[in-house]
């Protein structure tokens, strides 16, 4: 039998040994991924993992899973960070530790993972915990698709994972820019997979945004109309919303660059009528609105942390609403401020330069109203505090940057340098990570009952901070001394000492990440002294500390009723935080199912098997996916009632809890 | 420390763009400024513990959201006029006001070099831009490969070549010197070296430097530009004698260029 | 209430939870159509910017068979009115119209997907294929997307029809039922916009 026909492209060549350092890394990853599964297999956690995580389409556990997922893709994305700031601090007049190839690997590979399968699977972890709790609900709307997402965004991180030990990845950045994607010039596997990933992952984050949507729109608690609603599901809708409408774009840039490269196409090649120009309008047409998706529950994050931790209402909730919706539609009127330079009339990069400019109004206002919040408050500096403050200093330089590079004249002098890299990264770093790290501090104690350890998280947040500065700093330096981004090497002495600089500052980041594990680490050791099941543990203000810490799988025994914004808030200050019926009914949920996990599996069956031309297999999956959603449409039981002794038993338990607490306070 | 960048400006662009930059941040430290003050004041001043005004209730006031908004939409209504001004002044295709004609040279993007054809003056140079000072110089742009980058940041500002299509840059320097000039998009292996030297020399310097070329003997016809066209990392200058006529615009058919797509004078097309 | 919101199924004697379940699925839909009505958008756009460049090769004037277009609109539009006898059927309760109709609609579906095919394997004959040019590439790709919403339809009307049989008009089968009536006129309306933008420029012309 002809190999090619079984195993298509794929041979013995596609194992890393090209280079030291990569089979350094595929053996990382090899062996790490054997020690996970020896230590479950070691604990006999299998089935406790497989009945109470993987079939279950919770979207309490669905968000823990996403955000697991994020904060191991965030590891291997620093990583690729520390390497690129290692190569550049070394390679002045000489070619540095790694070659070309393996660099452009690299900082491909960083930023399509800190995207796509960290930022985005940290946000919808947060946004999948907390959305149905804050609005009262039992479950998203459709819990099941709910799970697919998880899954198919899990299959698209594992395909970048898989390029890591089988093949190679895209050398051609988190942008994809043909024609240097195009067969011609890059005719690797390394593009098929990053377009693959991008693919599958974007199938399942419009699924879970749609389901957001569904959720925000239909599924509020009785009374709770959209103006009461807490100000992060305002930024969870819009979000969804921008995902809903913008990923369409990657959807056709990468479906179209996938056709060209597969068929012989001619959308984004050099000849044969191809026009690049698309593709770059098509990418950033998704691109622009994504940087939103990215930072808008950022924002709500901190909309919920600093009036908590100011132990005051928020201040303006009415115009931060209208300034959410305002960034949201206006985020789909800027995205040609990305190509500038790509020789369109002076009239329309006037136009976009204006729109973008505009963009800063909205955004603006919204720090006002933070630090209004704060204003005669009582400030308390916990972490999830910590973030946010450092977030407001911080990001105002990146948003004074991003006007700069707005204004067209001086975006033709500053684009593709390493200003433009600082100024993404001061957006990106406190605008979405420190919201994500405000949000991870914060809803941690309510997901599993006991807080994480305050002084590893201090020392987490301090070395972050100095080390985003020391990072990126000397970034706008060199951005202003002309060097440009994606430089294995350069020959400019001058440089160097802030490459150097930059590459302290990544290693000072790198301690922040140790004091985060060690941080999880001995907060899960010492929880049998900082458990706190009686949930309410900041003094929180929205319904989500209305419930036990873990909450219960049915959320809400009895549906809150909501007539205000901030109901727990408000409930508390009349003396009635709890209500605790006579009788409870027997409530439905739904049924775990394998579906989820199975759609993930066939998922990357499928991208693998395109990336390396296995026809056979590629059918098979497709055959799959097709079966198991027809299979699935038969079923008729799926879901299971939980009798309403379970549910008087389980609030029994909270209600002493919350008893012994309010003991121990007297 | 930022000799030849943008804020050692070597020509008239990018001295106007150096002006701008601090024109804009000025005009944004008025709203910035305050956040860092502000900020500071609230975090000390309202502390847990100090006994300052505690107001928990207090979320909303119509006079402190007028002026939240106010502030930057009058700075953002500046900003307007300044974008669309100077976006017209400092536009890389306007030709730039000189007593003189400009010089025009046709740059290819290769992988991984830069060639330099003079067409009025029938010679051509790689990784080498010399040009003279005081004369305005028109760069006519296109790519025989990926999508590549040209900017000289003493200069001014940079625009993409693109393969089948004609992009233009107008330059001016006004003090003489060798400048920094590069690809600055990401264009492959040999990219981080894909740099040239961008010449500004007075007007017997630039007969000198077309005297050398004529006097290289090399002629950059058919063949030759297949030689220099395959991928090369670092490669030196070349200067050619004689180039072959209409090579640029042969270059761009070999792309599918449609001649009523390409006329010099219009931006580069694009898509809707 | 539950009749107010959702006529077209007719749920008065459902459960009151069957409405709201009705009501978030079907919203859920529209929202995924218009997730859906943006990738044909912007394929539009590409293919509107894309129609000059033929690299030589032909042009749509030479290429397109009206005839056979407008024999594609016509069948698919008939589809989609057989498609709402069926919607009336099964608001009436009438079982064995509704997937009768649905059998009819099915046909003409698997009609249009064939005159499709038919046109592409004339054009492929002709040497007009999608690696021709940046413009046939365009064409093929925004003809096929539409042509495998086709196809996902017909394979989901083959689903509903087994459904129909086993579980007879049961509340999901209905509730399905009116989603991919959705789906089956969305298709109509795209359609609608290819023929428009992409066959009546060369009669025109």
């Amino acid at each position: 039998m002809n190999p090619d026909l079984l195993f298509g492209k794929l041979t013995l060549d596609a194992l890393p040994f090209y280079s030291p350092i990569a089979a350094g890394g595929a053996a990382t990853i090899v062996l790490g991924g054997v020690a996970v599964v020896g230590l479950i297999t070691w604990l006999k956690a299998w089935t406790y993992l497989w009945t109470e995580w993987f079939t279950s389409t919770d979207h309490k556990k669905l968000g823990i899973m996403y955000v697991i997922l994020a904060l191991v893709m965030l590891l291997r994305g620093f990583v690729d960070a520390l390497m690129m700031r290692a190569q550049q601090a070394i390679a002045m007049g000489n070619e540095g530790y790694l070659t070309p190839d393996h660099f452009q690997q690299v900082f491909s590979s960083h930023g399509t993972i800190m995207i796509f399968f960290m930022g985005m699977p940290f946000l919808f972890g947060i946004m999948n915990y907390v959305v149905p709790l804050q609005l009262g609900a039992r479950d998203v709307a459709f819990p099941l698709l709910n799970a697919i997402g998880l899954w198919l965004t899990a299959a698209g991180a594992a395909l970048v994972m898989a390029s890591l030990v089988i093949g190679v990845f895209s050398t051609g950045g988190w942008t994809g820019y043909p024609p240097y994607t195009e067969l011609s010039y890059s005719p690797t596997v390394g593009v098929d997979y990053w377009i693959m990933a991008l693919l599958i992952a974007g199938t399942g984050t419009t699924l879970s945004a749609i389901n957001f949507i569904v959720t925000i729109y239909k599924m509020r608690a009785p009374g709770m109309g959209l103006m009461q609603m807490p100000l992060f599901c305002w930024t969870a809708l819009c979000a969804s919303l921008l995902a809903v409408f913008a990923l369409p774009g990657l959807t056709v840039a990468g479906g179209l660059l996938a056709l060209d490269r597969y068929l012989g196409m001619h959308f984004f090649t050099n000849d044969g009528g191809g026009n690049v120009m698309n593709y770059a309008n098509l990418f950033w047409i998704f691109g622009h609105p994504e940087v939103y998706i990215l930072i808008l529950p950022a924002f709500g994050v901190f909309s919920t942390v600093i009036p908590t931790f100011s132990q005051k209402r928020l201040f303006g909730y009415n115009v931060l609403v209208y300034a959410t919706m305002c960034i949201a539609v206006l985020s789909f009127t800027v995205w040609l401020h990305h190509f500038f330079t790509m020789g369109a009339d002076a009239n329309v990069n006037a136009f976009f330069g204006i729109m973008t400019a505009v963009i800063a109004v909205p955004t603006g206002v919204k720090v006002y109203d933070w630090i209004l919040t704060m204003y005669r408050g009582r400030l308390r500096f916990d972490t999830p505090m910590l973030w946010s403050i450092a977030f407001i200093l911080t990001f105002v330089i990146g948003g004074m940057t991003g006007v700069i590079l707005s204004i067209p004249p001086l975006d033709y002098v500053f684009h593709n340098t390493l200003f433009l890299i600082a100024h993404f990264h001061n957006m990106l770093i406190p605008g979405m990570l420190f919201g994500l790290f405000a949000g991870y501090a914060y809803w941690f104690p309510k997901a599993f009952g006991f807080p994480l350890d305050e002084t590893w998280g201090r020392r987490a947040f301090w070395f972050w901070v100095v080390g985003f500065y020391l990072a990126f700093m000397p970034l706008y330096v060199l951005g202003f001394m002309g060097a440009v981004r994606r430089m294995t090497y350069y020959d400019q002495p001058e440089w160097q000492v802030y490459f150097i600089i930059a590459a302290i500052g990544a290693l000072s980041v790198l301690l922040g990440i140790v004091s985060q594990i060690i941080q999880l680490v001995v907060s899960i050791r010492n929880r049998a002294q900082t458990a706190n099941l009686a949930g309410d543990h900041w003094g929180g203000q929205t319904l989500e500390w209305s419930t036990s810490s873990p909450p219960p799988e049915y959320n809400f025994a009895v549906l809150p009723t909501v007539c205000t914004l901030d109901a727990f808030q408000v409930a508390k200050d009349m003396g009635t935080p709890h209500l605790w019926p006579e009788r409870y009914e027997p409530l439905e949920v739904p049924r775990n199912t394998m579906v989820g996990l199975v759609f993930g599996a066939l998922a990357f069956l499928l991208g693998f098997a395109t990336v390396w031309h296995i026809w056979w297999l590629a059918g098979l999956a497709i055959i799959g996916i097709v079966g198991i959603t027809i299979a699935r449409s038969f079923a008729t039981e799926t879901t299971r009632i939980i009798p309403a002794s379970e549910i008087a038993l389980t609030e029994l338990r909270w209600k002493q809890a919350i008893l012994a607490q309010q003991g121990d306070a007297q | 420390m930022f000799k030849d960048s943008l804020f050692d400006p070597a020509g008239p662009v990018s001295a106007a763009t150096r002006d701008l930059f601090f024109d804009s941040v000025g005009l944004m430290l008025i709203v910035v400024a305050p956040v860092f003050l502000l900020v500071g004041f609230v975090l000390w001043r309202y502390r847990a513990g100090t006994g300052a005004a505690y107001k928990p209730h207090w979320a909303g006031s119509r006079a402190v959201e007028i002026g939240i908004w106010f502030m930057p939409v009058v700075i953002v209504v500046a900003l307007w006029f300044i974008v669309w001004n100077r976006t017209h002044a400092l536009d890389p295709y306007k030709p730039i006001a000189s007593g003189l004609p400009p010089l025009v040279v046709q740059a290819v993007a290769l992988d991984w070099q830069w060639l330099f054809i003079y067409p009025d003056e029938n010679v051509a140079a790689v990784n080498r831009l010399v040009f003279p000072v005081g004369r305005p110089l028109t760069i006519e742009l296109t790519s025989d490969t990926v999508m590549n980058s040209l900017s000289i940041p003493a200069l001014g500002g940079q625009i993409y070549a693109m393969a089948g299509m004609e992009t233009q840059l107008n330059l001016l320097a006004d003090r003489p010197g060798v400048y920094d000039g590069r690809n600055t998009m990401f264009s492959g292996d040999g990219f981080s070296a894909q740099t040239f030297a961008a010449e500004a020399v007075d007007v017997s310097g630039f007969q000198s430097f077309l005297a050398q070329a004529r006097a290289s003997g090399d002629a950059l016809d058919a063949a030759g530009f297949e030689t220099l066209s395959t991928p090369t990392i670092a490669g030196p200058v070349r200067l050619y004698s004689t180039v072959e006529p209409k090579l640029f615009h042969t270059i761009m058919a070999a792309h599918g260029s449609m001649p009523e797509m390409a006329p010099a004078a219009n931006h580069a097309e694009h898509a809707p | 209430m539950s009749e107010r919101q959702h006529p077209g199924i007719n749920l008065t004697h459902a459960r009151p939870q069957d409405a709201r379940h009705a009501e978030v699925t079907v919203f859920g839909f529209w929202t995924f159509l218009m997730s859906d009505a943006i990738l044909f958008a912007l394929l539009f756009a590409t293919y509107a910017s894309m129609v000059s460049r033929t690299a030589g090769g032909p042009s749509g004037a030479e290429l397109f068979d009206i005839g056979n277009a407008f024999l594609e609109t016509i069948v698919l539009l008939l589809s989609s009115f057989t498609f709402g006898m069926a919607a009336v059927a099964l608001k009436e309760g009438r079982q064995r119209a509704a997937s009768l109709w649905l059998v009819v609609t099915l046909l003409l579906g698997l009609g249009f997907l064939g005159l499709e095919l038919r046109e592409f394997s004339s054009l492929i004959t002709q040497g007009a294929t999608p690696q021709t040019s940046g413009f046939l590439s365009s064409f093929f790709v925004l003809l096929s997307l539409h042509g495998l919403h086709a196809l996902v339809g017909c394979i989901w009307i083959g689903v509903m029809l087994a459904q129909i049989a086993i579980f007879g008009l049961s509340r999901p089968v209905r509730s399905r039922l009116l989603r991919l009536g959705l789906f089956w006129h969305f298709l109509d309306l795209v359609w609608i916009v290819i023929f428009t933008l992409v066959y009546l420029p060369v009669v025109s012309a």
